[in-house]
């Protein structure tokens, strides 16, 4: 093994970090959800996309500066979370998991619709906001829109996990993820806690859309990076934000490291099988409550 | 019931229907002022549903329920809370994984005023509440129900009595003016019957509030209640001083059971039409 290549893998570490850190970020966005109203939300990854294409809308189009745009597309990830746990979500309220998480798959659908008809389906890149100049840890080169996709996403994972811990909204809504009933009884507003959740989650998930949008380019597909976020959620447990986070940089380091050593085809590969792996050992997730229900 | 002062809480024509099932069939009783008042009945008879009703977990079919003599039938359940009625449930509904303090400390949710922008600076109005709620919650409700010694361990570690005690905690955190416990006794041994009896007189008497509790235990009730409430199958049967209820024919065949089931609800079907 003379011949290994340390600063190549390196390299090839840290931009699976990157990734890593924004699959965190939309599994983040999936935990809120599901932590607060049970609801598995596959819409997530469209969610994330709606986001990119509103950000797009503001700087390619608008030519509004890419600060102003991000919070146009942020407030609008809100706006689309409110909007969906109103009109959608909470009049499902009672009914089984199964239709509510069909619903969200509805929901998926209508949402690349509505990217189709208003965007085209073309795949296109987003106006470079973060400079091109390479910046280099050590010896090791990384992508620039890596590094700052990483210190964003850690920067607002870490903003969450200090909210919940701390912030009396954050414990309120922990308070409701665990016993809906007492928490009502205890004066805690569940409905508001719902939609509070919802609005948190349809923001990290339009940053997430950025970002990754930034890093990839922007198109209709783009909503399949929440099958990978999916993935991370049941590795780190669904309920979780720091499983969210171990997850994300778990399944985004194996990603690297398949995809470089082993071709492009192992990527899926290595991904699923960690996760079967997981789920053999630890059907809960590696962070997950225990009795969290099958679906 | 000598109560010349107007009720705390009063249950007028409650009804409850599931689909076909009747649960509450014009139930009315009242709560006086001080009292421990306890509801008590058969399995199923719709004691924990009447409890159901009056936090706004259920909506009633028809009837009113008034607190201090106001309608809080429209009040969603966080209201009812901050208006000061507090409970405990059957099954303990504690917030697993967190710590006994932090449990005790949500049940003050419904009166904290504080916003976000407060709270992330921990400025002003956050650092008063927060070091007015830890005084209060410290020296008085910890001390006073003797569980200094668990206050950072985690609820799922407590044994059943402790939980028990620690869901007291936090009803009373709420400051309550009424405080409803569903069977606060059930599957406690002697000891923890003792000391939960104790509890609840010292609550009555010192802090001035309101009891009204749903058990089994008849030792229990006989000791502590001024006030009881005695339903069967939906409906009030009977209602007095604990002894006068237990002298009650009716009670004492509902309680005791003839055996034959069906022959009670051809009566009680009977007595109603």
């Amino acid at each position: 093994m003379s011949g290994f290549d340390w600063l190549f893998f390196t390299e090839v570490s840290l931009a699976g970090l990157g990734a890593g850190a924004l699959l965190a970020l939309t599994g983040l966005a999936f935990v809120l959800i599901y932590k607060a109203t049970k609801v598995v939300n596959l819409a997530i990854g469209e969610m994330l996309m709606i986001g990119a294409y509103v950000f797009f809308s503001f700087t390619a189009g608008l030519g509004l500066p890419w600060w102003a745009a991000l919070i146009a597309a942020l407030a609008a990830g809100g706006l689309l979370g409110a909007v969906v746990e109103r009109a959608i979500i909470r009049p499902m309220l009672g009914e089984s998991a199964i239709s509510v998480f069909m619903v969200t798959i509805g929901l998926g659908s209508v949402l690349i619709g509505l990217v189709e008809l208003t965007w085209g389906a073309a795949p296109t890149s987003l106006p470079d906001f973060m400079g091109k100049a390479p910046v280099f840890i050590g010896p090791a080169y990384v992508s620039r829109k890596i590094v700052i996709g990483f210190a964003v996403a850690a920067a607002v994972i870490a903003v969450f996990l200090i909210a919940f811990r701390y912030w009396r909204g954050g414990v309120a809504l922990r308070a409701t993820a665990t016993d809906q009933g007492a928490a009502y009884s205890c004066g805690i507003n569940v409905p508001a806690i719902f939609s509070m959740a919802w609005v948190f989650a349809g923001v990290a998930a339009a940053g997430a859309g950025v970002l990754v949008g930034a890093v990839g380019g922007i198109s209709p597909n783009m909503g399949v990076f929440g099958l990978s976020a999916l993935v991370v959620v049941i590795v780190g447990g669904l309920d979780s934000i720091a499983g969210a986070l171990i997850g994300g940089i778990l399944v985004g380091l194996i990603e690297a490291w398949a995809g470089t050593y082993l071709g492009g085809e192992y990527k899926l590969l290595t991904t699923f099988g960690l996760l079967l792996i997981v789920l053999m050992i630890r059907p809960y997730g590696l962070f997950g409550t225990v009795e969290i229900e099958r679906l | 019931m000598d109560g010349t002062e107007r009720p705390v809480l009063e249950v007028n024509g409650l009804s409850l229907a599931f689909g076909g099932l009747k649960v509450l069939n014009d139930v009315s009783f009242a709560v006086p002022q001080g009292s421990v008042t306890a509801i008590i009945g058969p399995n199923g008879a719709g004691k924990t549903s009447i409890f159901n009703c009056i936090s706004g977990f259920y909506r009633p079919k028809a009837g009113h329920i008034l607190f201090e003599g106001e309608d809080i039938g429209p009040f969603h359940p966080p209201r009812r809370a901050a208006l000061g009625l507090a409970r405990t449930f059957q099954n303990i509904a504690l917030f697993r994984g967190m710590t006994v303090l932090d449990n005790i400390k949500l049940g003050r949710h419904a009166h904290m005023k504080t916003s976000l922008l407060d709270a992330l600076c921990y400025f002003g109005r956050a650092r008063r509440e927060e070091m007015e709620l830890r005084r209060e919650v410290e020296e008085k409700i910890i001390d006073f129900l003797e569980i200094d010694h668990i206050r950072n361990k985690p609820v799922a570690s407590l044994s059943y009595g402790l939980r028990k005690r620690v869901e007291l905690a936090r009803a009373l955190a709420m400051k309550p003016k009424i405080l409803m416990l569903d069977e606060p006794v059930a599957g406690m041994n002697r000891e923890e019957t003792e000391d939960m009896a104790r509890f609840i007189l010292d609550v009555k008497e010192e802090w001035g509030v309101t009891i009204l509790m749903v058990e089994h235990d008849m030792g229990l009730i006989m000791d502590i209640s001024d006030h009881v409430v005695v339903l069967n199958f939906g409906q009030v049967i009977a209602a007095g001083k604990p002894a006068e209820v237990t002298a009650n024919p009716d009670v004492i065949r509902a309680y005791l059971g003839s055996g034959d089931v069906e022959a009670l609800r051809r009566e009680f079907r009977g007595e109603a039409a």
